[in-house]
């Protein structure tokens, strides 16, 4: 063996700082950060600008942790699908030992973190959403039933919760419309990013809602979610968290939501693959924006009301 | 030929040391600004003032 040979085995090996840092999945962290933000800032209590943010990052850290540990896990299949076999395990730049570790420790350090700089409550929000991440959900339910996206919405969902937690120390409903908020969102989001990537899902034997009930039925489910998320969405506008600039919003969001979800049920698969799914991937483009701008207008709701113009009192 | 090849492999191991030491630092930071907000807000002050005595 040439020094050259060698030189080169270890240099396919050796993993740089971005891709232990690809590990945290930095896009589903981006969410977390600013849902948990949103409710922590919703929440009637004022927490010190210093603990807030070690609280977010500690959240963040916990939602990256569990991102790592659901990549160890999920490698086999990450390496069969388009979408993720570029990741850090299956295109080989990270050990899956490495992967775990990394996983592990995050989990703990951010969890008592949290414990430490919040309260007790808000670290065991967060131990069990990554819990519920990492064990109920990847391990358990994602390759196990076709409702796996609707209850591991839930794990997406639970951040604005933990931020409500850090700021009140208690629970009450407003924390919990937000988490109904992402987790009616999370099933038609993923549904027709299943339509679209439709070979993935079938290739890695996820029993995705595609592969076991059919595209029909998807496209039905897809329409019932939205409509109930609709209802759920826009009735908030009517709570403590909600106000009028939530109202226009989620008016406006949820009709053109709900105008996508019946155009993707109105279309048969003919339709859609003469266009490339166009209606489809609007449809999740609309999603990102969706639930983005929901988050955002109860940030302004809740910026607003220490000058007297949030919710619905001013008017 | 130079007596030191820099290797590739070299600049990546660095940028990854120098990264693992910015986290480590801003850690620290984070640490020690949160010590100070609880300390000076009264979070560690004894439940019972006559502990004090």
């Amino acid at each position: 063996m040439s020094d050259v040979s060698f030189d080169s085995k270890i240099a396919e090996r050796e993993a740089g700082f971005g891709d232990y840092f690809a590990l945290l999945k930095p896009r589903v962290m981006s969410l977390v950060v600013f849902t948990a933000f949103v409710g922590l800032l919703a929440a009637p209590n004022a927490v010190h600008p210093m603990i807030a943010f070690a609280s977010i990052l500690f959240i963040a850290v916990g939602g990256g942790a569990s991102g790592a540990l659901n990549m160890w896990w999920d490698a086999d299949i990450d390496r069969v699908m388009k979408r993720t076999k570029n990741r850090p395990i299956p295109s080989g730049k990270v050990d899956a030992d490495d992967a775990l570790a990394i996983g592990l420790t995050l989990s703990a350090m951010a969890v008592i973190m949290l414990a430490l700089a919040a309260n007790l409550l808000a670290g065991f929000m967060l131990a069990f959403t990554i819990f519920f991440y990492v064990v109920i959900y990847s391990m358990w339910l994602k390759r196990s039933t076709p409702q796996n996206i609707v209850i591991g919405g839930a794990a997406g969902a639970f951040p604005p919760v933990i931020g409500w937690v850090v700021a009140t120390g208690s629970m009450s409903i407003e924390p919990w419309l937000m988490f109904a908020l992402v987790f009616m969102w999370t099933p038609p989001h993923f549904w027709a990013l299943a339509l679209f990537m439709r070979s993935d899902y079938d290739d890695a034997g996820v029993p995705m809602l595609t592969v076991t009930h059919g595209r029909r039925s998807t496209r039905n489910h897809i329409l019932g979610y939205t409509v109930v998320l609709a209802i759920l969405a826009i009735g908030t506008a009517f709570t403590s968290i909600g106000g009028p600039i939530y109202f226009l919003v989620a008016l406006v969001l949820n009709l053109l939501f709900l105008k996508g979800a019946f155009d993707i049920w109105r279309r048969d698969e003919d339709a859609s693959e003469t266009d490339n799914f166009a209606v489809e991937r609007s449809f999740f483009k609309l999603s990102l924006l969706y639930l983005f701008l929901h988050f955002g207008a109860i940030l302004a709701e809740a910026l607003l009301r220490p000058y007297g113009y949030g919710g619905w009192a001013w008017l | 030929m130079a007596l030191k090849v820099e290797h590739e492999i070299h600049k990546r191991r660095f940028g990854r040391n120098m990264g693992v030491a910015l986290v480590l630092v801003s850690f620290i930071f984070v640490v020690f600004g949160l010590t100070v907000v609880k300390v000076t807000s009264g979070d560690f002050q004894p439940q019972k003032p006559e502990v004090q005595q």
